[in-house]
């Protein structure tokens, strides 16, 4: 019946368990209250307010207010944008290009890196809207019947098209993440004593009982679903790199971009999903379930993706080396040497030489490496952008346009707001929601859990021989403490 | 026509392992029983199989939804860029297939996604806030069931019924009755 897997393989779940231990163990926290929980939330919900008060002053007072200027008239907001996009993009790769490529380790981690798309993709689509300055007039983006002409929207744009690949990027992510949030809604709504309880998660199970019929459905949805959301997530961030990379500005215009802000994404979204379960799995005691074998397959991930974004940079520069134009020359040479190359600086450090530390089994398998390490992705791939965006901006063809780009109180408020939105966002899907994706975590306990591997083990008669026992039962695994 | 009465009394056989599940229905079946409804906590590979289920045809529907989706993007760029209101963007064709791609492409997953969910909601009975019969809250933790509709059998039926599941290494037989329109 089951496909069974190496012994070799590292167990997917830690510890001995069966299935009414894992249906209580990663419950759990929809049942407690924390006293962390409560204080983290009051910090991020008031980032989340301050986020709210500086797009307000915004609105009320114009994008004067930012520290645009003449030269560079895109800065923190796009940046903001392409990052919390990129950051979006993990729980896409995560939930559908490891389901098409069968990587089971997915199945930890899935559910908060999906709920993490969706808020980061909520972040990131406030700042075109509130860029726009006129925001109230957001809608002329999209294509309807108007009283002036009809005058349409130009479908040559790469940024018309950043319209239909964000939302729709939005709306398909939020699909996948609740067709699979259903039944382990049901799974909550069947086990909880008070009414009202039951009434609210059966209302949000959408009144999944978990017949034949229903799982043969879901697992066609759920394969087709990624099978789309696959190209989709590949096509969204190469439209995001368009906005760039049709413009003819040195610096942007290079056919490269698609392919390395995808990595980029993909790079800076593992990066964050790091950040965010090793802090989950100690607060919600589930390292069990996200175990440093999870840990240490996304490290392998970010290791490769750094070093892609790597060759990307350095393949930029020889070709502008290389293309003998002076001004793609200039942008580059300025870029790495000019008055901004701290911020050149940081990118390099933190994006391409930071993450080689996993070429090393200890480093990928030490906790507190990837947390710093994942910090650092994050911080380099911020200003990754940064520097595309402004460098490429503020020394432009006219040297007495020539700026600099220093922000504002409101753009470092909104930025920093931005981070308080998400945070308070998944604060609240940590608490209601399931962190853990509980139907699939249990269809791969037969396969890959320590338990599991045991039992077979026993059967087999190899309990005692030394390495099936060293790695069946992944308590012994020394690296997780 | 009436509304099909609802059948309200059940036999419940309760598995603790899906191996051990899965051999229990092909026994079962084999034995020529019915079985009203399979319920499991999660997707367990090979159960449709067993079951005689025929394939979904979910991603039929996907395909036309998508294709849809297509048809209408391509269409109404067209009529727009093309008829409705030709504009000239720096030389450029006022048919310019190319730049229609990446919304065409978009388009396809959003309608395909959209259509294919809304088809699953409806045929799997999904809609929030429906209250469905719950036959044992264990079926969403770590029981897998089988269901049998008794309405109108003999004892000797149900026996029969019952002494299948445990001799097919059900933990748990019992009896299920729901009252009028629970």
């Amino acid at each position: 019946m089951h496909a069974y897997e190496s012994d070799f393989r590292e167990p997917l779940i830690n510890g001995n368990k069966n299935y009414t231990i894992i249906t209580d163990e990663l419950v759990a926290p929809t049942e407690k209250t924390y006293t962390g929980w409560w204080l983290l939330l009051i910090i991020f919900g008031a980032l989340a307010g301050l986020f709210i008060f500086a797009l307000s002053w915004t609105v009320f007072f114009g994008i004067g207010v930012w520290g645009l200027n003449k030269t560079v008239d895109w800065a923190w907001d796009i940046t903001n944008f392409v990052w919390w996009i990129g950051i979006g993009h993990a729980g896409t790769l995560i939930s559908a290009i490891l389901l098409l490529f069968r990587q089971r380790f997915r199945t930890g981690i899935n559910r908060a890196a999906e709920a993490m798309t969706i808020f980061a993709v909520i972040c990131a689509g406030m700042f075109p809207v509130f860029h726009m300055g006129r925001v109230w007039n957001a809608f002329f983006i999209f294509p309807y019947p108007n009283t002036r002409g009809p005058l349409w929207v130009n479908f040559n744009s790469p940024l018309l098209w950043d319209v239909f690949a964000i939302s729709t990027y939005f709306s398909v992510s939020l699909l996948f993440w609740y067709s699979g949030l259903m039944p382990d809604f049901a799974t909550i709504r069947d086990r909880s004593k008070g009414k009202t309880r039951k009434m609210i998660y059966n209302i949000l199970s959408f009144g999944w009982t978990g017949t034949a019929k229903q799982w043969q459905r879901f697992e066609s949805l759920s394969l087709i679903l990624a099978g789309l959301s696959t190209p989709l997530v590949l096509s969204v961030h190469t439209i995001v790199s368009f906005d760039f990379a049709t413009s003819v500005i040195p610096g942007w215009h290079t056919t490269i971009f698609p392919p390395y802000f995808v990595a980029g994404a993909i790079f800076s979204g593992f990066a964050m999903v790091e950040t965010l379960m090793l802090i989950v799995r100690k607060v919600f005691k589930l390292e069990d379930y996200i175990t440093v074998n999870h840990i240490e397959s996304m490290n392998k991930i970010i290791v490769l993706t750094g070093s892609i974004v790597g060759i990307a940079y350095i393949t930029e520069l020889f070709i502008a080396w290389y293309s003998g134009y002076m001004y793609e020359q200039f942008a580059f040479y300025n870029r790495a040497l000019g008055k901004y190359w701290w911020a050149y600086f940081m990118m390099m450090s933190c994006n391409v030489i930071s993450p080689q530390a996993y070429w090393f089994k200890p480093f990928r398998r030490n906790l507190w490496v990837t947390f710093v390490l994942s910090i650092f992705v994050n911080i380099g791939m911020w200003f990754e952008r940064f520097v595309i965006i402004v460098t490429s901006l503020a020394d432009d063809f006219l040297v007495s346009s020539w700026a600099y780009f220093q922000p504002s109180w409101v753009d470092i408020s909104i930025f920093i707001g931005s981070i308080g939105l998400f945070m308070t966002l998944f604060l609240l899907f940590c608490r209601f929601f399931p962190v853990i994706a509980i139907a699939e975590v249990k269809s791969v306990f037969r396969t890959s859990s320590a338990t599991a591997k045991a039992e077979r083990a026993k059967q087999e008669g190899l309990a005692s021989g030394g390495f099936v026992g060293h790695t069946t039962f992944g308590i012994l695994d020394k690296d997780a403490k | 026509m009436g509304a099909v009465k609802q059948s309200n009394n059940f036999v419940l056989g309760l598995w603790d392992h899906e191996e051990v599940f899965l051999h229990a229905i092909e026994h079962i079946r084999h034995d020529g029983l019915e079985i009203y409804e399979t319920l499991t906590p999660f997707p367990v590979h090979g159960l449709e199989n067993a079951l005689g289920y025929r394939e979904t045809r979910l991603h039929t529907a996907g395909f036309l939804f998508g294709a849809t989706g297509t048809t209408l993007a391509l269409s109404f760029m067209t009529w727009v860029m093309a008829f409705n209101y030709p504009l000239n963007f720096g030389g450029k064709p006022y048919w310019p297939l190319p730049s229609f791609i990446p919304i065409t492409f978009e388009l396809t997953v959003l309608f395909s996604a959209w259509g294919m969910v809304l088809t699953y909601c409806v045929r799997n009975k999904l809609i929030p806030g429906y209250v469905p019969r719950i036959y044992e809250p264990r079926t969403t933790d770590d029981r897998f069931a089988l269901v049998f509709d008794i309405e109108g059998k003999s004892a000797e039926e149900i026996e029969k019924i019952k002494s299948l599941c445990n001799g097919n290494g059900a933990v748990e037989v019992k009896n299920r009755t729901f009252k009028d329109g629970e």
